[in-house]
């Protein structure tokens, strides 16, 4: 297959080809972290993730209408002010939807599953009558479209580096919130013993709210990043919830690190197979491989050791 | 979901320009219908228990409004319901008003069945306007059969089927297909072809007839062939591979939310489709998709079909014209919702050239029928249930709309069992 080219176009391509393979790594990243926090720190199987990410994607929509109309002048820069509030707004229904609906189903963790996922036709359904049915369009200011050439072959598209920028500051303002800050601390003794950690006087029930919101916010800033590479409308949430899921439990739920290896191995593989056999079977050889592994690993890549 | 045709109406559409257009033909058709409904008596018209009364006759229409396919057929039930007021507001029907029954298929094909035979049995409707996707067709198929209604389908689609219960409104496959291969060949010297769709059988069976097309009658040569699962979102493995490869053209039947991000990602990737440098060529992106893509995203490319918004004829004029009053300014038609709106007219002059509502009847007077109102132009009902049509290939303009830059001089004849492609 490769006979016909040269060296240096081969190389180009392989270069291309990895880095393709890392913004695949942080698009897995983005959309998985709201969810390790939710599902791994408490235990929530939240199906209604991808409609978090979409809300995300629609407050982008509106403010990019917005800027557009009022603040032209501003609009190269309206993405960032669209994140910061795409974060507030899929935090504050993830806090509302918590208080209103999860809250009362903690000790019957498999009944969020169908909470979540009738949440989910729901908010779609929403999303449908509020924001018509058809797919909206979000202009992306034009600095962040096109391509930087790095050698006369390869081109390595700006949308991809913005995403990985984000992708790795994402991780590190949650990891800095699990592991320094007095929130993580909370979330993490609650998670190895919630009755011993409501003793010692710590707030069980706001900790949950704010654990469920700030993963709904993360998952709200995802969607955000989003409408760059994808598409925005009703449905199009369901297009990621299947692939968050995966990274989720190959990497193992409660563990961010887990999670982030899971994301790297999995679209690293699925990258590298895509080029050398059709798409469509290399997704099938991706889940092959991992229903193989979680059968010899239940638990996924990485697992606290956890007293039950 | 509602039964009744007076469902709120939808953004943009102003309920009291709407009545004081049908008072005001009212008025005028008053007369003209009632003498026209009783030179044509019921029980002579409708002898299989239609819903037929003497001034009303009933139809379905049966689309997805909720769940993911409802992003594409919300603008074939707006044409649909834009052919059934012009005709109401005309008279109707052999003298009747044509009432609606609209069922929603919720994107899911078992409720399309239900809905369908209920339809057909409850409602005893003189016919449908509806599916959409493949699969919805295939699992009302049956039902239609065996009930013997009548079905209008508006989408383009894979061909190979011919039901005596269905006409296909839209083209088959290689109706849009054929045409637009020789085009790009013959204007762009393409030889080379990357094809690249979503798996499933619509663009499957497409590919298979443009490679046998591009090998067997163009000489060219077919460099790459890939599917991708429907919703896949990453497309720059496959990006990378059509730079190695370095195709003339790139043969793209991607849909749904995946089309959003494959054009966003070749742009992205800085192949600039204005270069034509490849070409790309798509048959699955109408002017409703660019919506969702973005117009900068889209433009320099091709797409061929048998219908744009932009297409400059009196019948189109009028139509864009009426549709926008209805649905709103800032509203698009794509190549389906154009064929949505042919059906209730096909419909509607087949009932009269048979002077019956009889299914029986219809079938045997819709063949044949032509009709020079349609936007597209000129469209003739072929002897295989499908429409004789021209094929355009239209670029794609940063507003989001296709300038036609070619069609064919002849209509194309429908060949749902074309020899030689399978």
């Amino acid at each position: 297959m490769f006979s016909d080219y040269s060296m240096s176009e081969l190389g180009a391509i392989f270069a291309m080809q990895g880095f393709a393979g890392l913004i695949l790594f942080s698009v897995f990243v983005l959309m998985a972290l709201g969810l390790a926090i939710i599902f791994g720190q408490m235990g929530v199987i939240n199906m209604a993730h991808g409609e978090f990410m979409i809300l995300g994607a629609y407050v982008t929509y509106f403010v990019s209408n917005f800027f557009s109309a009022f603040l032209p002048g501003l609009f190269p820069a309206y993405f960032f002010v669209a994140m910061i509030l795409a974060f507030f707004a899929s935090g504050a229904l993830g806090l509302l939807v918590e208080w209103s609906i999860i809250r009362h189903l903690y000790k019957r963790p498999l009944d969020t599953l169908l909470a979540t996922w009738g949440l989910s036709l729901i908010l779609q359904q929403f999303y449908r009558s509020v924001f018509g049915a058809r797919e909206v369009g979000v202009t992306i200011p034009n600095w962040m479209m096109g391509s930087m050439p790095v050698t006369d072959l390869i081109e390595v598209p700006i949308n991809g580096i913005f995403v990985m920028i984000l992708a790795v500051s994402i991780s590190l303002c949650v990891y800095v919130m699990m592991f320094r800050s007095r929130w993580g601390k909370q979330v993490r003794a609650i998670n190895q013993n919630r009755v011993m950690a409501g003793a010692v006087g710590i707030n069980t029930e706001w900790t949950d709210r704010l654990t469920f919101g700030i993963g709904c916010g993360v998952a709200g800033v995802a969607g955000s990043a989003f409408t760059m590479i994808g598409s925005t409308g009703p449905t199009s949430g369901q297009l990621y919830i299947v692939d968050t899921f995966l990274v989720v439990v190959f990497g193992g739920a409660g563990s961010i690190l887990g999670t982030i290896a899971s994301a790297f191995s999995i679209s690293q593989a699925q990258s590298i197979m895509e080029f050398f056999l059709s798409g469509s079977m290399a997704k099938v050889l991706t889940l092959l491989v991992v229903v193989g592994i979680l059968m010899i690993r239940p638990q996924g890549l990485f697992s606290l050791k956890l007293r039950k | 979901m509602s039964d009744t045709p007076s469902s709120k109406p939808p953004k943009g559409f102003s309920r009291r320009a709407m009545m004081a257009t049908s008072a005001a033909f009212g008025a005028a058709l008053f007369a003209p219908k009632n003498l026209l409904a009783q030179s044509y008596p019921t029980a002579e018209v409708n002898t299989t228990g239609l819903a037929v009364t003497d001034d009303t006759v009933t139809v379905g229409i049966l689309h997805s409004i909720t769940g993911t396919m409802a992003i594409s057929e919300t603008g074939s039930v707006q044409a649909e319901k834009l052919a059934i007021k012009q005709i109401n507001d005309m008279g109707g029907v052999l003298g009747r008003k044509i009432e609606v029954i609209q069922e929603d298929g919720a994107s899911d094909w078992p409720t399309f069945a239900e809905k369908a035979r209920k339809l057909l049995v409850n409602d005893k409707v003189a016919s449908v306007m509806g599916c959409w996707t493949s699969a919805s067709r295939k699992a009302v198929l049956p039902v239609f059969e065996q009930h013997n209604g009548f079905l209008y389908y508006p989408t383009f689609y894979e061909g190979l089927e011919q039901s005596p219960n269905v006409i296909y409104t839209g083209q088959e496959a290689t109706q849009q297909i054929i045409a637009g291969l020789d085009w790009v060949k013959e204007t762009k010297g393409a030889n080379t072809f990357y094809l690249l769709g979503s798996d499933y059988i619509w663009p499957r069976t497409s590919n298979k007839i443009a490679r046998k097309h591009i090998e067997d009658f163009l000489g060219g040569k077919v460099v790459g062939e890939e599917y991708y699962p429907l919703g896949h979102t990453q497309f720059n493995s496959v990006i990378n591979k059509i730079r190695l490869r370095k195709p003339d053209v790139i043969y793209a039947i991607v849909v749904g939310g995946s089309n959003v991000a494959f054009y966003k990602q070749l742009k992205a990737a800085g192949i600039d489709m204005t270069a034509e440098d490849p070409v790309l060529l798509t048959i699955s992106v109408t002017e409703d998709e660019i919506l969702g893509i973005g117009g900068e995203n889209m433009e320099g490319a091709y797409a061929c079909m048998k219908y744009f918004q932009s297409l400059d004829n009196p019948n189109n004029a009028a139509f864009v014209k009426a549709f926008k009053e209805m649905w709103g300014e800032d509203i698009v038609i794509g190549d389906v919702t154009q064929a949505a709106y042919l059906g209730p007219w096909l419909w509607k002059a087949a009932v009269e050239a048979a002077g019956s509502f009889d299914v029986d009847k219809v079938r045997e007077a819709q063949i044949g029928i032509e009709l020079d109102t349609a936007p597209e132009g000129y469209v003739k009902v072929h002897e295989n249930h499908h429409l004789w049509s021209k094929t355009r290939v239209g670029l794609a303009k940063p507003d989001g709309q296709y300038e036609v830059v070619f069609e064919t001089a002849e209509l194309v004849e429908p060949d749902p069992f074309p020899e030689g492609y399978q």
